[in-house]
């Protein structure tokens, strides 16, 4: 049977209702008040773009939400769409020094959206680009996380910024790409109206190598900055696989995030393939959306998830369930749809998994997401930039310390260079980048902002977060321990 | 972005901002932090002859979950030998021109007091800040509060002082004293160029109940000492007013006491301050404090038309007079926003056994559900007729906009205490009954 959407707006709109709902004034002030204004603070090392987090809640308390909106802002031009989408918990929150003596950090990311929300509604623009520009231009390919967060530092420093983009619209996976219950798209296309007034040009709909060349942008502009990200999901593989109800997990959040929630196909049984953060967020939304049942398929155990476990525990909340140490063998098909999913048990043998003979099961359901992973762009970045290097991971080779990549005048931040990382990891690499860049083209270095709760510091000038997260290194380590 | 820059008693400041006279503007090193995060000014800790310090100096009131509601010491001035202290004002005036050094200055005979206000031009200071005010220690050896809380033996001192003064001079107030205009009026005859105000308050903070000593205690044994941080502000903004309001006076001010945000100091401008010292907020924070100040005073200014920090200043003092010039036929009600009230009835409470009685609780049937208003649970309900709109609930409630003081048209002219008492003596109207 082919798909239907499956609940009326009002429901759908309630079930993707913010999980981490604004503050109210009164709420942001007494939360801001318990906030230590730490010197040094663990909170503004845990941060890739290391916003000075203590300095920006200190100005909530005071009633300078402007001046709190300008501090996170300058550090992170997308600090609305991070105050949504960062796993908090396990970057500033998962550092607050309340955590330890308390049990319960500074709600950081819900103070950050009570500041940046303030400048979106008031329409109040906190950075601002010189009215002379310096001559040179950059070209950005990719108008998401890292491109965006390229293309506001450049500016900012007087560059002309072109953007390019295949899409409609700029914002990348912020726009397209997030679980709807975490944050719109009018967040982040307010976001990009912003880069905007700083005078960043926006191209759209436009690919490259097809409707504008490399080799020209390598001609025309002094540097290129690839922001293009990770390709589709990969392939499973499977015979199956073609049926219209096997859907990339990525584009299934696409469709939530470009139709009314009420017209998206959701199934009434929907299996989930992967147990990353992707397919929690496709899970959990196909259950918000209607289906009455939806399963995580993992070749591993729990221990081995790459989602994190406050995402896994929403994931329960909302009913889904878990099948570990699980594959799909086949995608069953009848009369041209999904009518089910043949499943072997796994057993793990010397750190291989190999399917248990015999073990087969068909599981029904009408609808499929991968949430595999997604493929990197080797062969595309290899076709456009001849001589680019790529490791052995499809990652495009880099200087970490100004994003350089093997050809001078390219340089690379994102998921096109870490792999797949978060949001805000996108935004640091976006705005290294930009500085790499501005040094390349003989600009002085550029200090970043002067951040009072690193006053004086060694390296004062930016969080050490923007290179060396602390916590979350200890953090990652632990989970992957199990 | 409006102007921050200040002219002080002929001392040009790029900010409002300086470091007050204490523990930190100590050394050359704070005064290059201070400046580095942004302040405009720092006051040296006072210079004198060299003292010996206790050990066990700080002690503060703690409310809640707030630390450092109010701060207490028993320091004394500075330590360092006065030569240190100029040689380091001389360091820092070289790396900082267009910042504002004063020097804080505490001695006894007019001997001393010309040689210390020489060297402190000859150092290069912008200005020097007689310390009148230091209420431990040193007002026993006749200095300090001592001389702050005797308008004639100010005088005298502050006589000698601009017989030497090549630079400004600004006198620093106690506030241990029955009424602060008596003070800042000799200062003015005197022919100072400038006060500042308030010093710190006598104090004890607290008293340990295991020892039954107060903190802080040196061996046993504890002694009063200058009280400060936010606690103080309502003191020290009551007497800027008066300072500032007093046609005698006529001198520009250096508001100090409590100011640690720059809410704090757009009030303390707002009735006739200049410049602003602020100490305890950076003993708590550090300066990066300053940062905030700045931005937020001046998006403030910006939010109201201000082009600078001249077009708030003494703006409120007009408004603030004698009580026989408030309005005796002015009247406002409280009002509760059922929808907000969260049932917590400390109004009903606060009214009840602590004000006028005029907050019933009654069936909260006709009132609809909701949080604070839940079956066979009596709501709170304000008898209009009988408020006073003495402000006490809407200050208890726990609720932002819960409970509104509301103006109430009476259609009445205005009448004040000295209107009435003339009406009552022309016989045109009768006495208004007692409140029954």
């Amino acid at each position: 049977m082919p798909i239907q959407p499956r609940l009326d707006a009002a429901t759908a709109m309630a079930n993707m209702a913010d999980t981490k709902p604004p503050f109210t004034p009164q709420e942001a002030k007494v939360e801001a008040s318990r906030c230590l204004f730490c010197y040094d603070a663990p909170c503004i090392m845990a941060c890739p773009t290391g916003i000075d987090i203590p300095t920006f809640i200190r100005k909530i308390t005071t009633d300078n939400l402007t001046g709190a909106a300008r501090t996170i802002l300058e550090a992170n031009v997308l600090g609305a769409s991070c105050a949504r989408v960062c796993p908090t918990q396990m970057l500033c929150e998962g550092a607050c020094v309340m955590l330890d003596l308390e049990k319960d950090p500074i709600q950081i990311g819900r103070l950050q959206r009570r500041a940046t929300d303030h400048v979106a509604a008031a329409g109040i623009d906190v950075l601002h680009a010189p009215a002379e520009k310096n001559g040179r231009t950059v070209a950005i390919l990719g108008a998401g996380p890292a491109g965006l967060g390229c293309a506001a530092e450049l500016a900012r420093l007087g560059y002309a910024v072109t953007v390019y983009d295949k899409k409609p619209a700029g914002g990348g996976l912020n726009t397209y790409g997030i679980a709807y219950y975490k944050m719109r798209p009018e967040v982040s296309l307010d976001e990009v109206r912003m880069i905007e007034r700083l005078g960043v040009t926006f191209r759209y709909g436009v690919e490259i190598g097809r409707d504008v060349h490399a080799a020209d942008l390598l001609r025309d502009d002094h540097a290129v900055f690839i922001g293009v990200g990770l390709g589709g999901a990969n392939r499973l593989g499977i015979s199956g696989e073609d049926l219209p109800e096997v859907v990339d997990a990525l584009d299934f959040i696409e469709w939530i995030h470009t139709r009314p929630l009420e017209a998206v196909p959701v199934g009434r049984r929907v299996v989930v393939l992967g147990c990353g953060n992707t397919a929690i967020d496709a899970v959990t939304q196909a259950k918000r959306l209607g289906a009455d049942e939806a399963t995580i398929v993992y070749r591993r155990g729990a221990a081995e998830m790459s989602a994190y476990p406050f995402e896994y525990d929403l994931a329960k909340t909302d009913g889904a369930t878990f099948l570990f140490d699980t594959v799909p063998v086949e995608v069953v098909a009848k009369d041209g749809h999904v009518a089910g999913l043949r499943l072997a048990k796994t057993a793990v043998r010397d750190g291989r998994v190999s399917v248990v003979p015999g073990s087969e099961w068909t599981h029904a359901c009408d609808m499929v997401l991968k949430a595999v992973g997604q493929e990197k762009q080797v062969g595309l970045l290899e076709r456009l930039f001849p001589g680019l290097k790529v490791d052995a991971k499809g990652r495009v080779a880099h200087d970490p310390a100004t994003m350089q990549t093997s050809l001078p005048k390219v340089f690379v931040g994102g998921d096109a260079a870490s792999g797949g990382r978060e949001v805000v990891n996108a935004v640091a690499e976006g705005k290294k980048a930009a500085l790499g860049i501005h040094a390349f083209l003989g600009g002085t270095a550029a200090g970043g902002v002067l951040q009072p709760s690193r006053l004086g510091m060694p390296d004062g000038a930016v969080g050490s977060g923007f290179d060396h997260p602390i916590r979350v290194h200890e953090l990652e380590a632990a989970l992957k321990q199990g | 972005m409006a102007d921050l820059s200040i002219d002080f008693a002929g001392i040009k400041s790029p900010n409002p901002f300086w470091v007050a006279s204490g523990p930190p503007s100590n050394t050359a090193h704070q005064a290059h932090r201070a400046f580095e995060a942004g302040w405009g000014g720092v006051v040296w800790k006072t210079i004198g002859e060299p003292i010996v310090n206790v050990s066990s100096r700080y002690s503060a009131l703690t409310l809640g979950g707030m630390k450092m509601a109010g701060f207490n010491n028993i320091e004394l001035i500075s330590d360092r030998s006065p030569e240190t202290n100029f040689d380091e004002i001389a360091e820092v005036k070289k790396r900082w021109p267009k910042h504002t050094v004063i020097a804080s200055l505490m001695v006894d005979t007019r001997e001393r007091w010309h040689e210390f206000v020489k060297r402190s031009a000859d150092c290069g200071a912008d200005g020097i800040e007689l310390n009148f005010g230091c209420p431990h220690g040193m007002c026993e050896r006749g200095m300090g509060s001592a001389v702050g809380q005797n308008p004639e033996v100010a005088e005298t001192i502050v006589g000698w002082v601009m017989e030497a003064a090549t630079i400004p001079v600004i006198v620093k107030l106690t506030p241990n004293i029955t009424n602060v205009v008596y003070a800042a009026r000799a200062a003015k005859r005197a022919g100072a160029d400038a006060i500042s105000l308030i010093n710190t308050i006598n104090s004890i903070t607290n008293v340990n109940l295991d020892t039954l000593v107060p903190e802080p205690f040196v061996a046993g044994r504890s002694s009063h000492g200058g009280y400060c941080g936010p606690a103080v502000k309502p003191i020290a903004l009551n007497m800027v007013h008066a300072c500032a309001a007093d046609p005698q006076v006529g001198l520009p001010i250096s508001g100090i006491g409590g100011i640690g945000t720059w809410r704090d100091a757009a009030e303390f401008v707002a009735l006739g301050s200049t410049s602003l010292q602020v100490c305890t907020a950076i003993m708590h924070y550090g300066f990066r404090i300053v940062e905030d100040m700045k931005d937020g005073l001046s998006a403030y200014l910006d939010s109201k038309g201000m082009r600078s920090l001249a077009d708030l200043r003494g703006k409120a003092v007009p408004q603030v007079g004698d009580w026989q010039q408030l309005d005796l036929h002015y009247k406002r009600v409280a009002r509760i926003d059922y929808d907000k009230c969260i049932g917590c009835n400390l109004c009903h409470i606060a009214c009840e056994d602590g004000a006028h009685q005029c907050i019933d609780l009654v069936d909260s049937t006709p009132y609809g559900l909701g949080p604070g208003r839940v079956p066979g649970k009596p709501v709170p309900k304000v008898r209009e007729d009988d408020c006073v709109g003495c402000n006490l609930c809407s200050i208890v409630c726990p609720v932002d906009g819960c409970i509104t003081m509301t103006p109430l048209e009476t259609g009445r002219a205005v009448m004040t205490w000295h209107d009435y008492q003339s009406r009552l003596a022309a016989g045109t109207m009768q006495p208004i009954p007692p409140h029954p």
